[in-house]
């Protein structure tokens, strides 16, 4: 029942949002209640997970073979509260922001969020579509309502492409559910299923799945819509896109590829692994050259991503577990990352780097956490960055596809980039002289409080990353072998 | 049985209502209460064949089972939405408003032949009785040069398209010397296959293709669809197409279920035209109407799945396909007949204009583009499912795959909808002021249509 609840709660109070929070004020409390109450059920429904996972299960359609089954072992409650987490310092930061028709924008921001608890909790195959659909409706307005310049021609290319993906999606899933004797959706059905398929039918279903979690994600050369997307999105919406819903395609790998069509993997994997290195040096090298932060973060997100999902084609435990950890991590330092820029942006008007400077004098505690987030976003020792991209790198290495090492190196230079984009960046934003004559004001209450949730966390699970390892290891030994 | 002599009965009184009742209003509400009363009627039906079980009266003519009641039921309570809906915007279309109401009456009748006919010449003349009516509804706006081209167009196409369907049931009967459509299957089963009745089946296929605007038997569709008075329009492209579909079906699967090899491929090829014209051509047009006319032709390229797959899934898709479609359709038009500009100019700004009005038209919308949790999705998925199912015999998932392509394709045309409405500044103008009852009855279709997504065994339930 907590379960259905983590869905239903942000429902409830988007209806209510979009029926009676007219002002801004009234709106954004009611998000931002709504988020606190929603982290506190997923914080419980994570630390259920050390006695037992929390199950839900009834009937939805019986004709057909789908229930409405939800499942939250390791993995599924990490996300979730990964959701709660971003989405609440989301609203936090929003308090001294003022947005046009306020109902239907945190009305949408909630309906989003409960589609993205669905997807991580889902644990039958139609009932995860369902989500998987509805989170990306309400992304689909803010964006086109709240956005940049080019909104509506660049979101409709985003819903698009990720449309096309999906329905490739829904193809497979229907092949699969057509193949046993009584048609089930359920994961475990759906799992003993398609690993008895033959390999040659394994490996296009492979496909008709990958492609749709591929653009989630996005990998090398799906990711054509990515940075345009981030780039005129709202800043609230973009955290949501960034840290939670290129999750839904790791996740979705991880869930309902790697274990539904092994023999298909297997034969696949040397190939995406290939595109994701590509991926990782590609968007590292383009993210060098970009003057607006936004889309170097854009970019940074695709390298991260790229890494993740190359561990997750090479078969390792220690990697799997690594990507794990490093969902989370990317998740809450990405947040932390568009935070600053938007309140760059609503300081200085601009987000180029070229006509910023001197932070640190006018703001000097705006340039210390840029300075930390930065830092654990480039994996530094003792910030949570460095634990996942260590462990990924050790199963990259420890990886059993053809030409494991020089791939891994190749990866690596993603690191590298990484460092010389990130401290470019911040040498242009945070130091040097002050090139605007605006006079800006340092953090406000909120913003400070936002931004101490996300330090706090880096911090911590730096120093002390084992409830997180703890959550995971059990899923990660389970998916890695 | 009942159902049928009572639309008939009911079309009579109908018309001479006319004669008697000045009142245009007063015509329009008896018509709404007179479909209840149809409803009604259907619903007993239903209930006295699962006590009672199949009949097959008129010396064996008609087979009437719980599954074409379960259809004829919901295909009336679609009709019944409709008049609640469109009754007012029926009686701006002429003088003669009570005859149009009969003539809805004598296509019902037609369409619940269709759905229980046992011999071929029962399919004949349920098609006919179900398209003349249409003919007439098509050029009731009669000082429209328009509207007289849709009628006069689809006259002589639809009778063109008769006579083939003639043709291919003399051929048959030479075949099977038998019109019943039962023993047609023992006769024509066996290792070879009578060239007659061969030709006989793609005869057939070609005349229905026309009925249900499949490509490339389609090209009468846009020009009628667009010529035809909205609120008829509304009608032909939902039930009466619901209905043909229904009919195709259940001649391809119980008397040519057993020779699917011979006729799926090519009505596979015709499916993938039907989708690829219907979807492609949509894009291009600038009237939302018009590009309701092709994304009609788009539908029927899903419906025509059902046909391609001869199991019990194909059966239940039909239906809530057909209920799906049509009382999302409906719905369309019932927000469209509001607007006085049908580009997708005219739809600019009207979010904030009228939120109501838009946000069930983005609904609908999404029903039609096969979004979850609205009836389209569901609808999709079960005639999807019914090929994918057959896939070991046919071989068929390319097509699959490629309808999918086809529907990531329409959400382009049906957003463009939605943009113009939320994301554009404007001022569209309305054709009438949007009442109370406009708003219940369109929050009540658009309830429908969630239900249907929600829960789509309380629409097949009865199909067995």
């Amino acid at each position: 029942m907590m379960l259905c609840l983590l869905i239903l709660l942000p429902v409830i109070f988007s209806i209510f949002t979009f029926s009676f929070a007219k002002s801004n004020n009234g709106a954004k409390s009611m998000a931002l209640i709504s988020t606190i109450v929603t982290l506190a059920v997923s914080a419980y429904v994570s630390a259920a997970n050390y006695t037992a996972p929390m199950v839900f299960d009834c009937e939805w359609i019986p004709l057909m073979g789908t229930r409405f089954s939800l499942l939250a072992d390791g993995m599924s409650s990490m996300l979730c509260l990964l959701t709660g987490i971003v989405m609440m310092v989301v609203m936090i930061a929003q308090i001294n922001k003022e947005v046009e028709k306020p109902n239907s924008f945190y009305g949408f921001l909630l309906l989003s969020q409960a589609g993205l608890m669905g997807v991580f909790l889902a644990s039958d195959a139609l009932l995860f579509y369902v989500f998987w659909e509805l989170a990306l409706i309400p992304v689909y307005f803010l964006c086109s309502q709240w956005g940049g310049e080019k909104r509506i021609a660049v979101t409709f290319k985003f819903f698009v492409y990720t449309f096309v993906g999906s329905l490739m999606m829904l193809a497979g899933l229907l092949y699969l559910g057509s193949q046993s004797q009584v048609p089930s959706y359920a994961w475990k059905d759906i799992v003993h299923v398609g690993a008895s398929l033959p390999a040659d039918t394994q490996q296009w279903v492979f496909w008709l799945l990958f492609i749709a979690f591929a653009i989630k994600m996005p990998v090398f050369p799906f990711h054509t819509w990515q940075p345009d997307t981030y780039e005129q999105s709202p800043t609230p919406v973009t955290i949501v896109l960034s840290a939670l819903m290129v999750k839904m395609g790791l996740f979705a790998v991880l869930r309902w590829l790697l274990p539904v069509v092994p023999q298909g993997v297997e034969y696949w994997s040397e190939t995406v692994v290939i595109l994701s290195v590509i991926g990782i040096v590609y968007a590292s090298c383009l993210a060098i050259v970009q003057t607006d932060i936004k889309r170097l973060i854009a970019y940074s997100s695709i390298a991260h991503m790229g890494l993740m999902c190359a561990v997750a084609f090479s078969h390792n435990s220690i990697g799997m577990h690594g990507i794990m950890v490093q969902m989370f991590n990317h998740g809450i330092n990405i947040t932390g990352m568009w935070l600053i820029v938007s309140m760059i942006e609503n300081r200085w008007g601009t987000r180029d780097m070229t006509k910023l400077g001197g932070m640190a004098i006018t703001a000097p505690a705006m340039a210390v956490a840029l300075v930390v987030i930065s830092l654990a976003n480039i994996a530094l020792p003792l910030t949570n960055g460095f634990v996942g991209e260590f462990m990924l790198f050790n199963g990259l290495f420890a990886g059993t596809i053809a030409n494991h090492m020089t791939l891994m190196v190749i990866a690596g230079l993603g690191v590298i980039l990484g460092a010389i984009y990130t401290l470019n960046m911040i040498q242009k934003t945070a130091y040097g002289e002050a090139t605007t004559m605006v006079v800006a004001k340092d953090l406000s209450v909120n913003e400070y409080l936002g931004l101490a949730i996300i330090i706090c966390i880096i911090l911590v699970l730096g120093f002390y990353p084992k409830p997180l390892l703890d959550l995971t290891s059990g899923i990660a030994m389970m998916i890695g072998v | 049985m009942k159902a049928i002599i009572a639309t008939t009965v009911l079309g009579v009184i109908m018309m001479f209502a006319g004669l008697m009742v000045d009142n245009k209003k007063a015509i329009a509400s008896l018509a709404a209460v007179l479909f209840l009363v149809l409803l009604g009627v259907n619903i007993y039906e239903l209930s006295c064949c699962v006590a009672d079980g199949p009949q097959a009266p008129f010396g064996g003519m008609l087979r009437i089972d719980q599954t074409s009641l379960w259809f004829n039921t919901l295909m009336t309570g679609c009709s019944a939405l409709y008049i609640l809906l469109m009754g007012k915007e029926i009686q701006k279309v002429g003088i003669h408003v009570a005859e149009y109401f009969a003539l809805i009456f004598f296509i019902l009748c037609g369409l619940y032949l269709l759905s229980s006919y046992n011999t071929l010449l029962m399919l004949f003349i349920g098609i006919e009785i179900m398209s003349i009516p249409q003919y007439i509804l098509a050029g009731s706006d009669k000082r429209n040069l328009k509207s007289s081209e849709a009628s006069l167009k689809y006259f002589l196409m639809g009778a063109f398209s008769t006579g083939i369907l003639l043709m291919g049931i003399t051929l048959l009967y030479g075949a099977a010397q038998s019109f019943d459509i039962a023993r047609m299957a023992e006769v024509l089963q066996g290792p070879s296959l009578n060239p007659l009745a061969l030709a006989g089946i793609m005869f057939i296929m070609v005349a229905l293709g026309f009925k249900v605007s499949a490509a490339p038997m389609h090209t009468w569709t846009p020009d009628v669809y667009d010529g035809t008075p909205t609120p008829f329009t509304a009608y032909m492209a939902t039930i009466v197409k619901a209905g043909a579909f229904y009919a195709f079906l259940r001649l391809f699967h119980v008397a040519f279920g057993s020779l699917s090899e011979h006729w799926v491929m090519v009505l596979a090829i015709i499916t993938a035209a039907t989708l690829l014209i219907g979807n492609v051509t949509a894009v291009y047009q600038q009237s939302v109407k018009r590009m309701l006319a092709y994304s009609s032709i788009a539908q029927a390229g899903f419906m025509l799945f059902a046909v391609l797959a001869v199991n019990s899934t194909a059966s239940q898709g039909i239906i809530l396909y057909g209920v799906a479609y049509s009382v999302a359709t409906i719905g369309m038009f019932g927000v469209l007949v509001k607007i006085k500009d049908y580009t997708y100019d005219g739809f600019n700004g009207l979010a904030k204009k009228n939120p109501l009005l838009a946000f069930v038209a983005t609904i609908f919308l999404f029903s039609l583009a096969g979004i979850p949790l609205t009836g389209g999705f569901m609808a999709k998925y079960y005639v999807l499912l019914a090929v994918v199912q057959q896939a070991p015999q046919t071989h068929l998932l390319w097509l699959v795959i490629f309808a999918l392509l086809m529907a990531a394709i329409s959400v382009y045309y049906y957003f463009r909808v939605i943009i113009a409405m939320y994301f554009k500044t404007g001022e569209p103008e309305l054709t009438s002021e949007v009442t109370v009852y406009d708003k219940t009855m369109l929050v009540v279709t658009c309830a429908i249509v969630i239900l249907i997504g929600v829960m789509p065994q309380l629409f097949t339930g009865w199909v067995s």
